[in-house]
Parts: structure tokens; C-alpha cells; sequence
């Protein structure tokens, strides 16, 4: 129910003890201070939350508002950014710095991140469509074909593949195991690939009912 | 970061010391097998054909004839399988993927020692 936003640094792979080889994504997450504690009552989901703050900045670079917004309820300007997540109210308070030692070796996340944009693209790739053959004459390679029927239903049925923007877009992958904790270099290594950028900002949660919706 | 994936990589099960060694050169190495719950060393000799990739995901390819059938293994340079990697002669040769000596035979495919 718990988490704090990290950021992509790359991916690489690691070895386990019985040789096997590992893909994993390197999370760099420094120190998120909190902000602001909501009670569960305080919020129409009806579940405790926490304000975040993350992404250091130099002061000077930061505006006014935010400066003293972040002052006024303890915490020493720096951060940028601001987030909102679910957390138990009881075991932290405005001040309290969330770490990567909230998660452990073992335990499953769920990641959040905006996609890599990709622009414009066609069917194939964007929907999955198989696409036509590259030869035997065949003049439709990656064409969508026909998108429905004749008179009935005279429309073009809701979610149809078609092609269009791609990409960029906010998507969350559940139950990545946490590899390896570095509360040292305030890293999270985990199994597989994360949404978008290096140096992307991500949100990582708790796995589990409780850890995704709420 | 390149720093911070170096960190990651390097706390790995990295087991034997690596040798400074490139294409062309033959080396031995011994590797761990697991045969049902047994493991035991084994070792594969041969030519290095090719070495790819940086980082934790360096890999090597040996080549070598055996019973007068080609055989190439790949290994991932720093996996905790190999257990030692020994140089046993130094080729010279002019390039780093020798992978022309796929279409060599017998004699035309013999390398020439570094002096």
C-alpha cells in the first residue's frame, strides 16, 4: 500500500547464484520526504495517502509558491515535484524521508511510467494486426484492410484498431520482483523492462490489492 | 548513469579471474555442469573466435573441430559457471571476429602464434 517515486537509470543483467541470468532495470530513488499526511477520511477513496516530495532541485530554480509550500510544512526546499500517493497515515508525518529501504529482496512491485512516445504509427505495431504477405504478389503489406461491415451495423464498431499516436502514455506493470536493494547508492534493481525513458520519473508500489488500487 | 549500472553489475557472482585474452587466442575454459544433483567441471578448449557486447552482458565464442564436426559455444564472460579461464596459446590475427574460419578447413584454418 506503499510507495515512493523512483528514477529509470538503465537496464543491464545480473547473474544469480545457480548461473542463471537475470534481465534487470536500475532504479535510482533518492530520498522522497513527505509533505503531507490525509486520513483516510480526508479522501473520497477512502484510504490514507501521503504527499510526496521528488526530483531535487537546486532552490533558486524552484517557484516562489512551491518554495514556500514546502517550507511551511517542514520541508526543506529542493524538490521539484509533488505527488500524491497511498500510504498507511500511521507510520509516517510530514517530514518523515520514504527510502528504498520501504521495499525488500523478494517482494513484488507494480511500476507506473509514461510510455516511450512512439508518433504515428500503423496498425501492425500499434494494434498487433498480422499485416499481409511481403511477397507472393501481395499488394497489402501493412494495410488495415476493412474496418467492419455494410449495412449492418453501418458504423465502425467502438475500439477498432486504427492507426495514430503511440506511445507516451501512462502504463503500469504489476508484480516485477525486486532483484536487489542498495539503500547505500539508493538504488532498486528489478526483473525486466519498466515504461519509458532512462531518467524517466516512476511511481513503484507495493504489489497486491491493497498496493495497486485504493 | 553509467555509474550506477556499473555499481549493480559489478556486485554480481563473478567467481574466476579473467584473463586478458581476445580472438585468436585458445584457451581452456572450465565450467560447471549440473547433471541431476551432481556438478561437476568441464572443459571446453578452442579458439576465440569473437568477443561481443560490454558490461555484465560481455560474451565470447569458442570454436573448435571435434571428431572432424565444427563446434562453437558461446559464454556469457562473466558468469559464475566458469571457474577458470586459462590462455593456452596467443594467435595472431588481423581482426576482432574471425568468423571466417567457418569456411576454413584443416590446415587453411591454423592461426599463427604471437611472437
Amino acid at each position: 500500500m506503499s510507495g515512493l517515486v523512483a528514477r529509470k537509470v538503465g537496464m543491464t543483467r545480473i547473474f544469480r547464484e545457480d548461473g542463471a541470468v537475470t534481465p534487470v532495470t536500475v532504479l535510482e530513488a533518492k530520498p522522497c520526504p513527505v509533505v503531507k499526511v490525509r486520513g483516510a477520511s480526508a479522501r473520497a477513496k477512502g484510504c490514507d495517502s501521503v504527499q510526496l516530495a521528488y526530483g531535487p532541485q537546486k532552490t533558486s530554480r524552484l517557484s516562489k509558491p512551491l518554495r514556500g509550500y514546502l517550507e511551511k510544512n517542514g520541508v526543506e526546499a529542493g524538490y521539484a515535484r509533488l505527488i500524491e500517493l497511498p500510504f498507511p497515515a500511521s507510520e509516517v508525518k510530514p517530514g518523515t524521508e520514504i527510502t528504498v529501504s520501504l521495499f525488500r529482496e523478494g517482494e513484488k512491485v507494480d511500476i507506473t511510467g509514461t510510455s516511450k512516445g512512439k508518433g504515428f504509427q500503423g496498425v501492425v505495431k500499434r494494434c498487433g494486426f498480422s499485416g499481409g504477405d511481403d511477397t507472393h504478389g501481395c499488394k497489402s503489406k501493412r494495410v488495415p484492410g476493412s474496418i467492419g461491415q455494410c449495412a449492418t451495423p453501418s458504423r465502425v464498431w467502438k475500439g477498432k484498431g486504427l492507426p495514430g499516436r503511440t506511445g507516451g502514455e501512462r502504463r503500469t506493470v504489476r508484480n516485477l520482483e525486486v532483484v536487489r536493494v542498495d539503500p547505500e547508492r539508493n538504488l532498486i534493481v528489478v526483473k525486466g523492462a519498466v515504461p519509458g525513458a532512462r531518467n524517466g520519473y516512476l511511481i513503484v508500489r507495493k504489489s497486491g490489492r491493497s498496493g495497486g488500487s485504493c | 548513469m553509467d555509474e550506477l549500472i556499473r555499481a549493480v553489475e559489478e556486485t554480481g557472482g563473478q567467481s574466476a579471474e579473467i584473463p586478458d585474452f581476445g580472438a585468436g587466442d585458445t584457451v581452456k575454459v572450465h565450467y560447471e555442469v549440473k547433471e541431476g544433483d551432481k556438478v561437476r567441471t568441464q572443459v571446453f578448449g578452442g579458439v576465440v573466435i569473437s568477443r561481443r557486447g560490454g558490461g555484465a552482458g560481455e560474451t565470447f565464442t569458442i570454436r573448435k573441430i571435434s571428431h572432424g564436426v565444427g563446434v562453437e559455444r558461446i559464454f556469457p564472460l562473466h558468469s559464475p559457471k566458469i571457474t577458470m579461464l586459462e590462455v593456452v596459446r596467443r594467435g595472431k590475427v588481423r581482426r576482432a571476429k574471425l568468423f571466417f574460419l567457418r569456411k576454413k578447413k584443416g590446415k587453411a584454418a591454423r592461426i599463427r602464434e604471437k611472437r
